[in-house]
């Protein structure tokens, strides 16, 4: 196609469209829009109501066709649900406005076959995640109580929660409070005695 | 004898023409022509003749390309050939949200490509919704030695490892402006690129980043570049790190603060304030994350000379932001969230007499259960308050015919007028009637309105008051509306000045699309999607108007995106 011809479509046969490349075809937001093997599928737009109802995104409701119309309500029906409807209301994906921003991070255990998540968010205070740390780790801890010859001197279960700040120091939990801190944690470990054990926090 | 009559008449026409030509050189018709900046201006000059035309071509050093595709880039180097600035815009609008697939196209690269053959010495380039990509960010950055300015807006498909590329090569930067954008966000230390012995940034915009960058590099940047009149951090700089950057910067015009929370003693409150208000030069504040009433004192005194205040990241209330712009005297731009409520607003309406533009957005956009947020009393408080409005973007879940007549009589100048009302194909809430009346009145009353988005029921009527009133509309957007074809014939058939429409879930169809045939050719660009519009409408346009770039797909949503008269045609990969 030179640019002074000014054609259409980029497979432009000599008849000026292409009308493969142009057939209507049914497939959910992100999939490929050109079958390269050309196969015709059902050129049906959808129904308002199942706009509404489409889980975007959700292969499940690739079934759902029907002749596409609008039906403005007369009188004052309830209106259509936000959440399901793809770009609307018209706001800018990134960033997030006047939203908390999750803060998961990687709890890991050493010795622990897999490792678990938490959302510091979810916190108001130290105790509640530190509670909440021994909760999802308690498990692990009694297996290792009962592999850990070093475990079994211990008397009860010490931990020294501790983190690594931005500047790469090593700080003993509990000294900032809680809100500022969040900003500067960098990797949340456990030290038991002294044996580490590292939950590593890496920044998400 | 008539011949000869005729031939003597040419002559002396000829011998006038040439005594004018000769006693109006090129060279000054180029160096007043190098005055004129506005690029329509510049279109009209080249239109005069072909001596203006070349005249102008010699002396424009800035092209504005409002479609990518409306024209190649070999196209515009062979006609302007002293470019040293670039602004390019892409994706159709509705690609912020997520409307438009991906690949769509609008890559940059052929553009680089060209420019760095034709224009070497380019110095600027501002690129909106376009695609670009890392290998793109470090070709910019190794090809021009004398580039200046980047501005990104809304652009997607590249990393901070690109801006990398663009801090370590190029050594006459002045500014960098990442405004929102879908970036890789790998890590921050892009910035720890930009050499020691770099000095000339001007403005630095990285507020949409969210990675740690490395403080004492920032700092030491901020220091050296003692020119630097924006600059836009982070989140992740807090209130600390924020006093200690502005002590060595008070010549700052444009501030966005980091986190605007942090535990702080008094002391280190009150070095936070001086430094603030030692910004005698500050006219426009953003940033300010999670901002609240304990430590927004902090700026009251630096915002005596304040323009423009960006609250769009702060969920103030209402009695903080009342207490706030009680400070704030010389405001014309406001942006809030709807967290401030309409009391919020009253309190612009009565502390900035000055506003000419509002934007209110909603704080909880997909959340159905909030029940807060901004009513239309909150639109009317402002406009009793604010005469010079004349912007407005405002999001709210309920809106009456009456009170937009209000908000139009008491602000007549209306060019931006954008209103939506989040729930789609919701009614007057008081009378349950259509909102056709509302909008009825702003193209009725806003002679000078430019762009207009509707939302709320809406019937043809809308449309056809705004076919017939709005002279001056430019840009139309609408969603959920009209009842068929009718609607969208009105706005073809009116409204000379049309230049972007888009449209998504309406009832119009291939009768309104071919409607308009004769108006696309002066159009930058038509979308819609989800509408009634079938292929076969899409190729009978297509055929009647091969001058168009024509793109409809299929598939959900299908859609029709029409770009504007072509000279070029768009190269897409396939998708």
């Amino acid at each position: 196609m030179s640019p002074e011809n000014g054609k259409l479509l980029p497979e432009t046969d000599a008849g000026g469209l292409n009308f493969k490349a142009t057939e209507l075809t049914l497939g959910l937001p992100g999939e490929s829009r050109v079958t390269s093997d050309g196969v015709a599928k059902l050129g049906s737009k959808r129904g308002f109501s199942e706009t509404v109802d489409l889980s975007l995104g959700d292969n499940k409701d690739s079934n759902k066709l029907g002749q596409f119309q609008i039906n403005v309500p007369e009188a004052a029906k309830s209106p259509v649900s936000k959440a399901q409807v793809v770009g609307w209301p018209p706001v800018r994906g990134y960033p997030k406005r006047g939203t908390k921003s999750c803060k998961y991070v990687k709890v890991a255990v050493d010795g622990a076959p897999y490792l678990r998540k938490v959302d510091l968010e979810m916190y108001n205070t130290y105790q509640q995640l530190l509670t909440s740390l021994e909760d999802m780790f308690s498990c692990f801890t009694i297996r290792n109580y009962l592999n850990d010859k070093k475990l079994e001197r211990v008397n009860g279960i010490e931990y020294v929660p501790t983190y690594e700040d931005k500047d790469g120091d090593w700080m003993l939990v509990g000294d900032v409070p809680w809100h500022s801190s969040n900003d500067t944690y960098k990797t949340f470990k456990r030290k038991l005695n002294e044996e580490a054990l590292y939950m590593k926090h890496p920044r998400n | 004898m008539e011949s000869s009559e005729l031939k003597r008449s040419k002559d002396s026409v000829n011998s006038c023409e040439s005594a004018r030509r000769s006693s109006f050189p090129d060279e000054v018709l180029e160096r007043v022509l190098s005055l004129l900046k506005s690029h329509r201006d510049r279109s009209s000059v080249s239109l005069v003749c072909k001596d203006w035309y070349n005249a102008e071509r010699w002396s424009r050093t800035h092209v504005f390309i409002g479609n990518c595709y409306s024209v190649s880039p070999e196209i515009v180097a062979r006609r302007f050939p002293r470019i040293r600035s670039v602004t390019l815009k892409g994706k159709p609008r509705f690609s912020d949200f997520n409307l438009v697939p991906e690949n769509w196209g609008a890559d940059i690269h052929a553009w680089l490509v060209v420019f760095a053959a034709k224009y070497p010495f380019l110095e600027e380039l501002r690129l909106k919704r376009m695609a670009i990509s890392d290998e793109s960010l470090e070709f910019l950055a190794v090809s021009f030695p004398n580039f200046k300015a980047l501005s990104l807006l809304s652009c997607d498909g590249f990393s901070t490892n690109g801006l990398a590329a663009i801090a370590t090569h190029c050594k006459n930067l002045t500014e960098l402006d990442i405004q929102e954008n879908g970036i890789d966000d790998i890590g921050g230390s892009w910035l720890s690129c930009f050499p020691e012995s770099f000095t000339t940034l001007e403005v630095l915009n990285f507020a949409n980043l969210t990675s740690d960058i490395n403080f004492d590099m920032l700092e030491k940047l901020v220091g050296r570049c003692k020119s630097m009149r924006v600059l836009k951090l982070n989140r992740s700089v807090s209130l600390e790190q924020l006093q200690r950057l502005l002590v060595n910067a008070p010549q700052l015009a444009e501030l966005g603060t980091g986190l605007f929370s942090q535990e702080l003693t008094i002391r280190e409150y009150e070095e936070l304030e001086s430094a603030l208000s030692n910004c005698k030069n500050m006219h426009t504040l953003s940033g300010l994350w999670d901002a609240t009433g304990m430590y927004l004192p902090a700026l009251y005194l630096a915002c005596t000379h304040l323009t423009f205040l960006n609250l769009s990241y702060a969920a103030l209330q209402s009695v903080e932001l009342a207490k706030l712009l009680a400070h704030c005297p010389q405001l014309k731009r406001l942006w809030v969230l709807d967290s401030v409520e309409d009391k919020g607003l009253e309190a612009v309406g009565l502390n900035c007499p000055l506003l000419e533009e509002l934007r209110v957005f909603p704080a909880d956009p997909f959340d159905n259960e909030i029940v807060h947020g901004v009513t239309e009393a909150g639109f009317v408080a402002v406009s009793f308050g604010c005469p010079r409005l004349h912007y407005v973007l405002y999001f709210c879940r309920q809106m009456t015919n009456a009170a937009v007549a209000t908000i139009v009589q008491n602000c007549p100048d209306f060019t931006h007028f954008r209103l939506c009302i989040m729930n789609p194909g919701q009614p007057d809430y008081l009378t349950n009637e259509p909102m056709d009346e509302a909008f009825g009145a702003v193209v009725k009353t806003c002679t000078k309105l430019q762009r207009l988005s509707v939302s709320g029921l809406l019937t043809d009527l809308t449309f056809e008051y705004i076919g017939r009133y709005a002279k001056n509309l430019e840009t139309l957007s609408v969603a959920f509306a009209g009842r068929s074809d009718w609607g969208m014939q009105c706005v073809l058939g009116g409204c000379p000045k049309l230049r972007k429409l888009e449209i998504r879930d309406c009832p119009f169809g291939n009768a309104a699309l071919l409607s308009g045939l004769e108006k696309y050719e002066s159009m930058r660009s038509l979308w819609m999607s989800a509408c009634n519009v079938t292929m076969n409408g899409c190729r009978l346009l297509a055929r009647e108007m091969p001058r168009l770039n024509v793109e409809a797909r299929g598939g959900m949503p299908h859609h029709l995106s029409l770009l504007s008269e072509m000279l070029g045609t768009r190269q897409t990969e396939n998708y």
